[in-house]
C-alpha cells in the first residue's frame, strides 16, 4: 500500500501575522515556518503503518516556495521514502486552484492512500483534501482519529469523531483520508533520520496548469478591538459583571 | 450561466440547525444583493417531515430530498444530493453552514463541481455585481477578503456570523430521487457510536467559558463546567490545558484547535497565549478573569476581573445563578 501525505508549510503558530506592504501576502519578517500540525500528524501516522507492515512507500508531496524542501527533508528524515515538491510560482493561490494541481501530481503518483491534515492552520479553509478526494473520484473519511489495515484487502478500517460521534468505516483504496488530533503523536526526527534523509530523492517541479476560480482583494489586520474596563479585583468584581452581563448584554 | 442561490439547510434530528438558518439569511441576502431567485435544500432520511414542520422559509424554492441513505455522517449521499438540487435550481452559489459537516460537504461538493470554494465566511458582499467573501485566516490574526471569478463558487458561512432570515413561505416545494451512488470506491459506516444528546460544537455555541492552567489540575474544572452551566454556555480549554490531558481534545480553542466567534467568550485563568488568542478574538464579547493584571488575554478582553479563579469563579457562577432566578 503506497501513502502520498500532502504536506503544507505555514508559519508556526507562535508567529505574530502581519500582512505585508502589498496588502496580498504576509510579512516573512521574523515568522517561523512549520509543517502544518495536522499534517505532521497525518506524517506521523503514515510512518507508523509503513513500520507496521501496512504501507509500503511513503511519498511527501508539498505544493510550496523553493524553501519548502526543508520542511520535506525534515519529513523524510522522520521517515518519508521520497518527496516532491511543486514550486508555487504565484502569491495567491485559491483551494480551486490547489485541488487541481495536487490532484494532477497525485494522479501522477498513483498512491492507494493520500493523507493530508483535516486543515492546514494558515488559511483554515479546510476543503482541498474533500476537493481532491471528489475531483480523483477516491473514496473520502474526514477527521480519522484511528487506522488499521484490512487483511486480504486493499482498504484501511478507520476511526473518526464527528462532533462526539465515533464511527468506525471500511474505506477501500484509492482514498484520501484526513488526519484529526489523536490520531498520533508527532515524533522529532532523530540524527540518524536527518543524515537519511540528505541522500532520499526529491524531486522538484511546476504545478500543473490550472486557474484561481477566486481572486484574492485583499489580506488585512484584523478589526481593532476597543479597549476593555477592569471591572474590579477578584469576588468584588462580581456583582459590576452580573449587572453588565444582565444590563448591557442581556445574556443572563 | 444562473447565479442563483442554493442553502444547504443542515437538520438535527427533527428540526433545522441553527447555523442552516443563518446560512439561509446569508443566501436570503446574497440572492437579493445579485437579483436572483434563492433555492435551499433539505437533505435529510426525514426530509419532508422536517420541511413540514420548519418554521416558514423564505426561498423561493425549497428542494427536498429524502433518502434512508442521507442518515450517514459521510459526505457521499448529501453531496449527489446538493448536486441535484443545484442542477434543478441552476445554482450558482452554494452556500452551506460551516459546521463540522456543513464544511465537509463544501470540500467535496466544490471538488465534484469543480468549482471555486470559501469556507467560513463572515460576510458576504455584492460589489459592482462580484460577489466578495469575508473570511478570517490564521485563526483570526488576518482577514482575507477574495471575489469569485466564477460559477458554480460554493461559500460556508462561520456560526453566529450571519442572522437568520425573517420568515416568509417558500414560492414553491420540489421533491427529489436521491441519484444512486454510482461505481466509484466509497467510505462505508460499519458501526456508530453516538452520545445520547449531541453536545452543541464550541464553534456554534453563542457562550464559550474557556479554562486555562491556572486551574491547576483536571479535579478543578468543574468550576469552569459550573460557570457554563449558569450561563448555558459550552466549555472550553487552552492548549496547554489539552496538552496536559486534563481535557478532551475537542474542547480545545486556539490556531490549532477550533476557532470560535460566541456572543460571549468568558477566559478563565488563561494568559492569552498568541495561538489561544488567534482562536478566540473573533468573539463579540470577551470576558477575562485572571490574578495576573498585566496577562495579554486582558489586551483582548472587554471587561476584566483582576482575581483568583478559586476565589472569582464560585461567587460569580453563584451570583449569576441568582439573577437568573431572580
Amino acid at each position: 500500500m503506497k501513502i502520498v501525505v500532502c504536506l503544507k508549510r505555514v508559519p508556526d503558530t507562535t508567529a505574530k501575522i502581519k500582512p505585508a506592504a502589498d496588502g496580498r501576502t504576509v510579512d516573512p519578517q521574523g515568522v517561523e515556518f512549520i509543517i502544518s500540525p495536522y499534517d505532521e500528524i497525518a506524517l506521523e501516522k503514515a510512518v507508523q503503518l509503513k513500520e507496521a507492515g501496512t504501507a509500503t512507500q511513503v511519498t511527501v508531496l508539498c505544493l510550496g516556495p523553493a524553501n519548502a524542501t526543508k520542511e520535506l527533508r525534515k519529513a523524510m528524515a522522520i521517515g518519508a521514502d521520497d518527496a516532491v515538491l511543486l514550486t508555487e510560482d504565484r502569491d495567491f493561490r485559491d483551494p480551486a486552484a490547489t485541488a487541481e494541481v495536487l490532484a494532477a501530481a497525485l494522479t501522477e503518483l498513483a498512491p492507494d492512500v493520500v493523507f493530508c491534515g483535516w486543515k492546514a492552520i494558515d488559511n483554515d479553509s479546510a476543503t482541498v483534501a474533500g476537493m481532491i478526494a471528489a475531483r480523483l473520484d477516491f473514496a473520502y473519511a474526514s477527521f480519522v482519529v484511528g487506522i488499521e489495515g484490512v487483511e486480504g484487502q486493499n482498504a484501511l478500517r478507520v476511526r473518526r469523531e464527528v462532533e462526539g460521534t465515533e464511527e468506525q468505516v471500511l474505506v477501500p483504496a484509492p482514498c484520501v483520508l484526513t488526519a484529526q488530533r489523536g490520531l498520533a503523536e508527532p515524533r522529532f526526527a532523530s540524527l540518524k533520520g536527518i543524515m537519511k534523509a540528505k541522500r532520499k530523492p526529491l524531486e522538484t517541479k511546476a504545478p500543473a496548469d490550472a486557474e484561481n476560480a477566486s481572486d484574492l482583494v485583499a489580506l488585512q489586520p484584523p478589526p481593532p478591538r476597543a479597549a476593555g474596563r477592569i471591572l474590579g479585583e477578584g469576588a468584588a468584581g462580581v456583582p459590576e459583571l452580573v449587572r453588565v452581563l444582565r444590563d448591557d448584554l442581556g445574556v443572563l | 450561466m444562473s447565479q442563483n442561490v442554493l442553502v444547504f439547510l443542515e437538520t438535527d434530528g427533527d428540526s433545522l440547525r441553527k447555523p442552516a438558518l443563518e446560512a439561509l439569511g446569508a443566501g436570503r441576502a446574497l440572492a437579493d444583493g445579485l437579483g436572483t431567485q434563492l433555492h435551499a435544500v433539505i437533505a435529510a432520511p426525514n426530509a419532508s417531515a422536517v420541511a413540514g414542520s420548519a418554521r416558514p422559509l423564505p426561498a423561493d424554492v425549497l428542494h427536498v430530498v429524502e433518502d434512508a441513505a442521507l442518515s450517514t455522517s459521510l459526505s457521499g449521499p448529501a453531496c449527489r444530493a446538493v448536486r441535484t438540487a443545484a442542477t434543478a435550481a441552476a445554482a450558482g452559489y452554494l452556500i452551506f453552514p460551516a459546521t463540522v459537516r456543513g464544511r465537509d460537504l463544501l470540500a467535496v461538493t466544490a471538488g465534484a463541481l469543480h468549482a471555486g470554494a470559501a469556507a467560513d465566511a463572515t460576510a458576504i458582499e455584492v460589489i459592482d455585481g462580484t460577489v466578495q467573501i469575508t473570511r478570517p485566516v490564521f485563526a483570526g490574526k488576518a482577514v482575507q477578503i477574495v471575489a469569485a471569478r466564477r460559477v458554480p463558487f460554493c461559500i460556508g458561512t462561520r456560526p453566529n456570523a450571519f442572522a437568520a432570515p425573517t420568515d416568509g413561505e417558500p414560492g414553491s416545494v420540489v421533491s427529489h430521487e436521491l441519484p444512486s451512488a454510482g461505481d466509484a470506491p466509497a467510505a462505508t459506516v460499519e458501526e456508530v457510536r453516538a452520545p445520547e444528546v449531541r453536545a452543541v460544537d464550541l464553534t456554534e455555541a453563542e457562550i464559550v467559558v474557556s479554562g486555562g492552567r491556572g486551574f491547576k489540575g483536571p479535579e478543578n474544572f468543574h468550576l469552569v463546567e459550573e460557570l457554563a452551566a449558569a450561563l448555558g454556555g459550552v466549555v472550553g480549554a487552552s492548549r496547554a490545558v489539552v496538552d496536559a490531558g486534563w481535557r478532551p481534545h475537542d474542547e480545545q480553542v486556539g490556531q490549532t484547535g477550533k476557532t470560535v466567534s460566541p456572543k460571549l467568550y468568558v477566559a478563565c485563568a488563561i494568559s492569552g497565549a498568541i495561538q489561544h488568542l488567534a482562536g478566540m478574538s473573533s468573539s463579540k464579547v470577551i470576558v477575562a478573569i485572571n490574578k495576573d493584571a498585566e496577562a495579554p488575554i486582558f489586551k483582548v478582553a472587554d471587561y476584566g476581573i483582576v482575581g483568583d479563579v478559586f476565589e472569582v469563579l464560585p461567587a460569580l457562577s453563584a451570583a449569576i445563578r441568582e439573577a437568573r432566578a431572580g
